[in-house]
């Protein structure tokens, strides 16, 4: 019972990997059973133009981990390199970092990420675009914060010394320390990024059609909300589901390695 | 406080470049993708002289902002009126929902929060943390179907959306609220339970104060400093939620507006809406310091 969050997390994890495998058709469109309510032949129902439900959320978990994980992973190496250069050096080159996140953080939410995706234009590598611009600012943020107070740190002093690299004492000397917090960051970005790429898959930014995605999959169910109030539960409570075990693993993850805020 | 005022200024420029530069990054022609495959080139480029694209990008940003600077954003491609006109349209719709939404947010964080705080680790506490967890995990457009679902089409006690109706404000408002009533909670919750250990507490207490006056008149009047911080941040997260939640609920503001031209792809109103509610976020952002400077008398005294 303790280890839910984390079992839910493996679960979407499990079914998105093993999609291809598991033999579900998402896209197979079968006429007569449009909004078909839940039942042995398909667990959740069938959408506006009776598609399994159940086969085109594993789809949707799919493009949503994988959008989450790619963002994260691109976004944290550049804006701890970032955080971490301009946190060491100090300077203009801080000051201009700075300036540039500042900017960044006056618009709020996922404004900025929705203004990206609507001059890119819709579909996938857009979408992923969008949310890696707006994304890096959180870790650059960080990593500048702790580098500050790191690189008066004895041992990094040593280090310099001693005749170490810049580069050296930056990956070797300094990153190692910055690990926790950025792990506890990475996991709470994972949740807002899920979030972010449905945000913006319900407003039309993202995925396009036929392809599944919670967000466009949320706005079809919208439409049918009357008569198919199975289509928009099914896909609420997996988001929903999936948000919540990653934040729940966020906050253990930083009571474990003590990560103050 | 001149110095806080100063610092905003080069935030407030990058807001503009940052948005002026948007229409830029459409990939291709941007006036093509505006208006369509069957303009003539005759059109194109009445409208490529219309926006300034012919000009080079300097003088193309100083004409930006001076524009700006007159109250004029510019007109709509689709529909030619002004998008100064088109905001004043929306702007009120959106701040009703929005300071509606706070209140409702305020009236559940921090009684919630409070309550919590005075039963640590016992039910209500582990009860309302569990909401605000839940309810922090549900984006606006499940939390607004949902209840949309619920109390339009089950109960039938609101009525599902647009906004004619004087009951068609709750829904939004509830939904749109839900994320800042879960950090409130929160924020109420770990500030009160800091607070209650401090010594004043103990001396109020001590004093023979009743339980009521320590709590609501010594206590909470310090727990209550860290969390203006985090309402003034929120209001601008109120606003990009308003993106969404008025999409949802047919809500004619400003986020609407911005949605409906990104699929008219009506380039510079949607630059005016993002401008506008950066804008709004920069300024709200702003008289939360100094509103903050002014109620904690460390910092109004140290100045």
């Amino acid at each position: 019972m303790k280890h839910w969050p984390l079992a839910i997390l493996l679960f979407w994890l499990i079914v998105a990997v093993a999609a291809p495998w598991l033999g579900f058709q998402p896209d197979a469109i079968d006429l007569d059973r449009i909004l078909a309510a839940p039942s042995f032949q398909s667990w959740l129902g069938n959408d506006d133009l009776g598609r399994d439900i159940f086969a085109r959320l594993i789809a949707g978990a799919e493009v949503s981990l994988t959008v989450a994980m790619l963002v994260t992973a691109a976004t944290m190496t550049f804006g701890t390199a970032l955080g971490l250069i301009a946190g060491y050096y100090g300077g203009w080159v801080d000051r201009v970092l700075m300036h540039v996140t500042d900017v960044f953080l006056a618009f709020p939410g996922i404004l900025l990420a929705i203004a990206f995706a609507a001059v890119l234009g819709p579909g996938l590598n857009n979408l992923i675009l969008a949310l890696c611009l707006t994304s890096w600012v959180g870790y650059a943020r960080l990593t500048r914060a702790q580098a500050l107070s790191l690189r008066g740190r004895q041992h990094v002093l040593a280090a310099q010394v001693l005749g170490a690299t810049t580069p050296r004492i930056l990956f070797r000397h300094m990153l190692p320390l910055l690990m926790a917090p950025l792990l506890v960051e990475a996991t709470f970005s994972i949740a807002s990024l899920i979030v972010a790429e449905a945000s913006l898959s319900f407003l039309g930014l993202g995925i396009q059609p036929p392809h599944a995605s919670w967000g466009s999959m949320l706005r079809d169910g919208v439409r049918y909300l009357l008569v198919a109030p199975h289509y928009v539960l099914a896909v609420g409570v997996s988001l929903m589901s999936l948000v919540l075990a990653v934040n729940v693993l966020g906050d253990t993850l930083r009571d474990t390695l003590d990560v103050k805020r | 406080m001149l110095k806080r005022l100063l610092a905003v200024l080069p935030v407030v420029l990058g807001v503009l470049l940052l948005t002026f530069l948007l229409v830029h990054l459409v990939p291709g022609d941007p006036v093509e993708v505006m208006l369509g495959e069957s303009a003539t080139s005759a059109d194109r480029s009445a409208l490529r002289s219309e926006l300034g694209l012919d000009q080079p990008l300097p003088a193309q940003f100083l004409t930006y902002l001076s524009n700006l600077a007159q109250g004029d954003f510019g007109r709509s491609i689709h529909s030619q009126v002004p998008i100064s006109e088109l905001l004043a349209e929306r702007i009120p719709a959106t701040a009703r929902l929005a300071l509606l939404s706070l209140a409702i947010a305020l009236a559940i964080g921090l009684p919630l929060g409070i309550v919590a705080a005075l039963n640590h680790l016992r039910w209500p506490d582990r009860l309302a943390t569990l909401s605000a967890l839940t309810l922090s995990a549900m984006p606006h457009f499940w939390l607004g179907p949902l209840l949309m679902l619920v109390f339009a089409l089950w109960l039938g006690w609101l009525p599902v959306s647009g906004m004619e109706n004087g009951g068609s404000i709750i829904l939004p408002a509830l939904t749109l609220a839900s994320g800042l009533a879960a950090i409130l909670t929160r924020m109420t919750r770990a500030s009160m339970l800091e607070v209650l250990h401090e010594d004043f507490v103990r001396t109020a207490r001590a004093k023979g104060l009743p339980e009521r006056t320590v709590i609501l008149r010594h206590a909470l009047k310090a727990a209550l400093l860290p969390v203006v911080t985090v309402v003034g941040l929120q209001l601008g997260s109120l606003l990009a939620g308003a993106v969404i939640t008025e999409t949802v609920f047919g809500w004619e503001g400003v986020g609407r507006l911005l949605v409906e031209s990104i699929e008219k792809r009506d380039y510079p109103v949607t630059q005016a809406c993002v401008l506008v509610i950066a804008l709004t976020y920069v300024l709200v952002n702003l008289l939360t310091d100094l509103a903050y400077a002014r109620l904690d008398p460390r910092v109004r005294f140290s100045q």
